[in-house]
């Protein structure tokens, strides 16, 4: 059994690393209680939360943090016929935080997410774990055996080419979860009890040209590098499908990482993941997902992007025209979200103009 | 599943021995090594007698032997840590674990010796995922899966053909980075097995390995040798080069390479420094290898282990062998090495 740290008594990190430069976005319906316990390490960050579904609902938020909050109206308001690319009633439109913050970091994480423990019983500072792993390279190049090859008391292992030491920028940095494991429904109704308890002291990057499902409940990114691949996708009220907005912009983000030669991390750090969602609740949503990505999984492996495709933009655009022209075959939803896709980016865009030099 | 429940039969430890002495090695091994045969081939040019206690089911080959098999000439393929790849050949059986003689068991984080014989069968005996990344590491291991939005279709998995472990203490680290750091020692156990990406390409290293003979035991060559190639890791490279092979091999025949666990304990043998001293020839050879084998592509047509074998020696030749000869060296040992597999593998 695994039990979430304790973290009473733990001061406030006062040596908060990039304090000015990252967000930490938070989609909830409920209330933000689950931040108190999160105190000692997210306190001096800013935070911007994403009300979703009944915008007059009032969201508590405990004292002491930081915040900018966005209902529904708000993003209705925002950005007018727009906001038809942003989800409702899903944890997807999360990627609205993305979009109007200005910071250079984003960290995100689902609200029945708390603090682990690592094996010797001591919290475990997720942020500052991300930070770390954002912060420097990734090998993404040639696999070393021993992983983070810039890790404290780890280093590239022999036969690794000296050439491809220095590594590239981190655009991404994937962390895990204790406890309730990220389970797929049909999983979740054959092992009900199954919990994560091992902890993988490790943390690595995801090869090139290697895709993966990459989970939203403990995510960083360098919004600057990657944030425009970002997008959550269209799930939850009026669509046919769920639970599968962050393995969608994880499929896009990791193909243009790899076009632009940026890199993605996956492994440390943990958090303990609280609330298992109803697997029947959560079949539904995935139901027709699970048939798609028999397809989807082969059109991302097989993506192309031009070589005039340079900037994150551009690379989505191209891979929203190939969404279309290749998966809306699957169900017409594709070519909804290859739309979605497009205004997302001009959302993007509008909002964060390029600032002049 | 517990050491009683893999088929020992099934397995031969093989040991190169560089060093005449092999009772501390073999004493600290003894636990994990009983039931087990065991085949140890020692280095032709180490003149001693080698020292093996008693109480265990071992087969010895030394130079002589080798002579007999492979002839004269080519017993020099033997030599140094490739003697091993002796005991590759004349195997009988269907897997392999190979352990350097300088290595012992090691400890895991609860303070029980690991057993790395069990855990590379167990690794060989599941299936492999290269063709997605399950971020939770060994989706077929106890009180794990595969992870939301990991392809149904993929979740089967592919034959395993390598399982490469690692190394507490002494890192697998080269020589330049060891003398840096003459300090460091791997403290970190990562409790996790993972396949290693189809097309991501990897250093493999030999000093604690295991392997499928009967899927791909052609494809583990014992070909490039660094000039003044040493007694110690820090001054090979044949092992790399023979991973790289293996990968590209795996991956076009559709079969998984797995790393992680097992640990051993790894001693201090040698002085990174002293190696430097040496032109260090395996980097260069290294930075040629890599844009080769990233951009090979094996003909359709090549099916079989040693078909692949052939058509990568083939390539071998006609893009690297100008850049040094140590590549057409390499090319015509895998050739040779193909030769030697199927008269040895044929005759009864």
């Amino acid at each position: 059994m695994v039990e979430p740290a304790n973290t009473v008594g733990i001061p406030v990190n006062h040596m908060p690393q990039l304090k000015d430069e990252l967000d930490i976005v938070i989609p909830t319906i409920r209330n933000l209680d689950f931040l108190e316990m999160w105190r000692p390490f997210l306190q001096p960050y800013h935070l911007i939360i994403v009300q979703d579904g009944d915008p007059s609902k009032t969201i508590a938020v405990p004292e002491g943090f930081d915040y900018e909050l966005y209902n529904r109206n708000d993003i209705n308001r925002i950005l007018g016929p727009k906001a038809s690319c942003i989800s409702f009633k899903d944890s997807a439109c999360r990627c609205f935080g993305y979009m109007v913050s200005k910071k250079k970091y984003i960290f995100t994480i689902d609200d029945d997410c708390f603090v682990a423990k690592d094996p010797s019983g001591k919290a475990v500072n997720a942020l500052e774990q991300h930070i770390k792993n954002l912060l420097c390279p990734s090998s993404p190049f040639f696999f070393n055996t021993l992983y983070d090859p810039y890790r404290e008391g780890a280093d590239f292992v022999r036969g690794y080419p000296f050439s491809l030491r220095e590594g590239v920028s981190t655009a991404v940095s994937h962390g895990l979860w204790l406890n309730i494991p990220d389970y797929d429904a049909p999983t979740q109704l054959v092992k009900p009890k199954e919990r994560n308890t091992r902890y993988v002291d490790a943390v690595m990057t995801i090869p090139k040209g290697t895709l993966f499902p990459m989970c939203g409940m403990n995510l960083a990114f360098d919004r600057e590098l990657i944030g425009p691949a970002m997008y959550f996708g269209l799930m939850g009220d009026g669509q046919p499908i769920g639970r599968y907005d962050d393995m969608w912009a994880g499929w896009c983000v990791k193909v243009i990482c790899d076009h632009l030669g940026l890199g993605v991390k996956t492994g440390l750090p943990y958090i303990y993941h609280s609330k298992a969602s109803n697997p029947f609740v959560n079949l539904k949503k995935e139901y027709k997902g699970i048939f798609w990505q028999e397809d989807i999984i082969p059109f991302f492996q097989s993506a192309k992007l031009s070589k005039e495709a340079v900037t994150v933009q551009q690379c989505y655009m191209e891979l929203s025209k190939m969404v279309k022209e290749k998966l809306s075959v699957i169900d017409p939803y594709f070519d909804k979200l290859a739309d979605a896709m497009v205004t997302w980016i001009e959302a993007w865009d509008e909002l964060n103009p390029p600032t002049k030099a | 599943m517990s050491s009683a429940e893999i088929n020992k039969n099934e397995v031969d430890i093989v040991i190169g021995a560089l060093n005449a002495d092999l009772t501390q090695f073999l004493t600290s091994w003894k636990s994990f090594f009983s039931g087990f045969h065991l085949i140890v081939v020692k280095d032709p040019e180490l003149k001693e007698e080698l020292n093996i206690p008693e109480g265990f089911d071992v087969d010895v080959y030394s130079k002589t032997d080798m002579e007999k098999v492979v002839g004269a000439s080519n017993a020099t393929m033997f030599s140094g840590y490739s003697c091993r790849y002796f005991g590759y050949l004349v195997s009988k059986k269907k897997y392999i674990v190979s352990i350097d003689d300088d290595c012992v068991p090691a400890k895991d984080p609860k303070g029980f010796l690991v057993d790395a014989v069990t855990q590379h069968v167990i690794n060989l005996e599941n299936p492999a995922t290269p063709l997605f990344f399950n971020t939770l590491y060994d989706p077929y291991c106890e009180g794990a899966d595969f992870v939301r939005g990991y392809p149904f279709s993929l979740r089967s998995g592919v034959p395993c053909a390598a399982s490469c472990g690692l190394w507490l203490n002494l890192a697998d680290l080269d020589a330049p980075t060891q003398a840096l750091k003459t300090e460091q020692r791997n403290t970190a156990y990562v409790d996790a097995v993972m396949t290693v990406p189809a097309k991501a390409m990897l250093p493999i290293s030999g000093i604690n390995i295991a392997f499928n003979r009967e899927l791909v035991g052609p494809a583990l060559v014992p070909a490039l040798r660094i000039a003044g190639e040493g007694k110690v890791r820090w001054e090979t490279l044949e092992d790399v080069w023979c991973g790289m092979c293996l990968k590209h091999i795996s991956d076009h025949l559709g079969y998984g390479v797995k790393t992680g666990l097992p640990y051993v304990w790894r001693n201090e043998r040698g002085d990174a420094v002293e190696s430097l001293r040496k032109k260090w020839e395996g980097m260069k050879l290294m930075e040629k290898s890599v844009p080769f084998f990233e951009s090979l592509k094996l003909p359709e047509t090549a099916l079989k282990v040693e078909d692949c074998v052939i058509e990568l020696a083939k390539a071998v030749r006609e893009q690297l062998g100008s850049d040094d000869p140590a590549f057409t060296q390499a090319a015509d040992a895998m050739v040779k090495w193909i030769q030697l597999w199927n008269s040895v593998n044929s005759s009864g």
